[in-house]
């Protein structure tokens, strides 16, 4: 039929897309776990082998593993509200009569999610200011003006602040795609369980939630993954402060390398993010494999 | 007894409508609050949170606009066209070949394409800065244009591959019966019938790369490379003390991604759901 040279011909068409993976995101992945063994001064462009001394002071970092906790309590208030709050409410929208409104109302949440998360953490950098913004306002109208804060400023409240904002900015994402998973199921199995006179509690219990498992396994994965790969919000909040404080490992990694010239350290961070969001990337496959096979 | 559900079935409707509303209003509040706060004098943002401003005047906007807006709007408008353009074409080239094409080591390329949406872009920050700076692209139009088609194009050809997989396999066939070679079957029959995936992940990648902030940060410096995001943040470090300066710009900034949004938001929600839901 086909010469084998015709057939390596059609290689041309994945070629552009291959160059620019491989050179783009894979070649410089596998340089990364290289540089983390580095010394490396880039302006002076002194290099260094050291081994794992890298990953050695990383062990040792309090910063760093201020970092990774950070990222978890991410990740934990995320599944929370971007997952589970997300879905149940995704089935309350449902429960509007008018399709329209609900068209509206979930339209609304998503609207945070179009806008830039540089926009979204600037808004919020004023909304947390202590002067000026919305939040200490609106508490001093409610009469409560003595549980203002310099919300950013203060080590206590500056990562549940930013962490609150992510909230805002990503719960109408996830709903949304939730209720495309809600639409999918098919509406016989809703109006079966009313006719036996199941409320609307326990057909979201036993209809809606395993109907929609593999949606929520899939959301939580993301979501997961992306806690891990927080930068934008804190970078414009906080920058990682106060006193290292809102400080996540995408912050940590830019600080140590670009702000204090540890280019090798900033690879070793690297590495452990990549690690990190490999497994769970290798879980999620892992998972939706076996339910594939299970069904 | 009918009359009993019926009433705290009312109650149950009016609670969700409550909640419902307010949640909205938590959404919507602070993006007026900043949309208003462009109107009004920096007095007024300390002294009257909650009025509407005293007079509408465009002259923050007009302020921003000047200092800097109009140069990060029109860098994000160049970035965001070539980037959509290179990566939409790219990844199109690639699911066809991946699906339409038998080509040799097929499973291996596609695992190695769609591979890269595993990894984080931060993960590879250093090794690219100085791969950039060898090649002369850092703080470059093209750093950006490169980075944005590169990290994207593993989401995109999964999402039109996808989509190809499910068109009949007569389509090429009856393209091959009239005649046609590869690259005219591509783009006269493939491609168009395409028109739908292929508008979901046009859309998806204006909205990533209108919003992205980490290469845009790190790959450019000079104001006439800087993109919107970025841009923001040098406009609130240089005018951080004029208040409505910076709201209106964050609301020029948003306005076009919303407006895209509204207008595509049937292809956007599509195009997420197939991504995530496969």
């Amino acid at each position: 039929m086909r010469t084998i040279g015709e057939r390596a011909l059609g290689l041309a068409w994945v070629v552009p897309a291959l160059v620019l993976v491989g050179v783009f995101v894979y070649f410089p992945l596998a340089e990364n776990l290289g540089f983390s063994t580095l010394k490396w001064d880039i302006y002076s462009g002194s290099q260094e082998y050291v081994g794992f001394a890298n990953y050695a002071k990383l062990v040792e970092d309090p910063v760093f593993w201020r970092s990774l906790g950070n990222n978890v309590l991410y990740a934990v208030v995320s599944i929370a509200f971007q997952v589970f709050g997300a879905l149940v409410l995704a089935a309350l929208i449902e429960g509007v009569r008018s399709e329209r409104w609900q068209r509206v109302l979930r339209a609304i949440y998503f609207i945070p999610s179009a806008i830039s998360l540089t926009v979204a953490g600037l808004l919020f950098y004023f909304v947390y200011e202590p002067d000026l913004g919305l939040l200490n306002h609106l508490l001093q109208a409610a009469g409560l003006g003595r549980l203002g804060h310099s919300w950013l400023g203060e080590e206590s409240t500056a990562m549940p602040a930013i962490i609150a904002m992510s909230q805002w900015q990503g719960f109408g994402y996830s709903t949304l795609l939730f209720a495309v998973a809600i639409q999918r199921i098919p509406r016989e199995i809703y109006q079966a369980a009313a006719l036996d006179g199941t409320g609307p509690v326990r057909r979201f219990r036993h209809v809606t939630l395993p109907l929609v498992r593999e949606m929520t396994g899939v959301m939580s994965m993301v979501t997961i993954s992306g806690a891990f790969q927080v930068f934008n919000e804190v970078m414009v909040m906080t920058g990682g402060g106060p006193d290292n404080s809102t400080q996540v490992l995408g912050t940590w990694l830019y600080r140590s390398g670009f702000v204090r010239n540890d280019f090798g350290y900033a690879a070793a961070i690297a590495t452990v993010i990549f690690v990190i969001t490999l497994g769970i990337a290798v879980a999620q496959l892992w998972v939706a494999r076996r339910r594939r096979v299970t069904w | 007894m009918v009359s009993r559900i019926g009433f705290l079935g009312v109650v149950a409707r009016v609670f969700l409508w409550a909640f419902l509303l307010c949640l909205a209003a938590v959404v919507v509040y602070p993006l007026l609050w900043m949309v208003l706060n462009g109107f009004k004098t920096n007095g007024e943002i300390f002294g009257s949170p909650f009025s509407l401003p005293s007079h509408w005047s465009f002259d923050s906007y007009r302020k921003a606009w000047n200092r800097g807006v109009s140069d990060y709007l029109t860098t994000s408008v160049l970035v965001t066209v070539t980037s959509t353009v290179a990566t939409v074409f790219v990844s199109a080239w690639a699911a066809y070949g991946l699906t339409r094409v038998n080509i040799p080591f097929s499973r291996l390329t596609t695992g190695v394409i769609l591979g890269g949406l595993m990894l984080a872009p931060s993960v590879a920050l250093v090794p690219l800065v100085k791969m950039f700076q060898a090649m002369g692209l850092y703080n470059s139009f093209w750093a950006l244009l490169i980075l944005y088609t590169a990290f994207r194009v593993p989401f995109t050809t999964f999402l039109i591959r996808a989509y190809m997989l499910d068109l009949p396999r007569e389509v090429d066939e009856a393209a091959e019966m009239d005649g046609c070679g590869r690259w005219t079957a591509f783009w006269r029959i493939i491609l168009p019938m395409c028109k739908p995936i292929i508008t979901s992940t046009v859309l998806l990648h204006i909205l990533f790369a209108w919003n992205e902030y980490l290469f845009a940060m790190v790959f450019t410096s000079g104001a006439g490379v800087q993109t919107l995001p970025v841009g923001l943040m040098s406009l609130m470090s240089k005018h951080g003390t004029e208040f409505p300066v910076v709201f209106a710009g964050m609301a020029i900034a948003a306005f076009p991604v919303v407006l895209l949004f509204f207008a595509g938001q049937r292809h956007i929600v599509k195009g997420l759901a197939d991504g995530v839901g496969k």
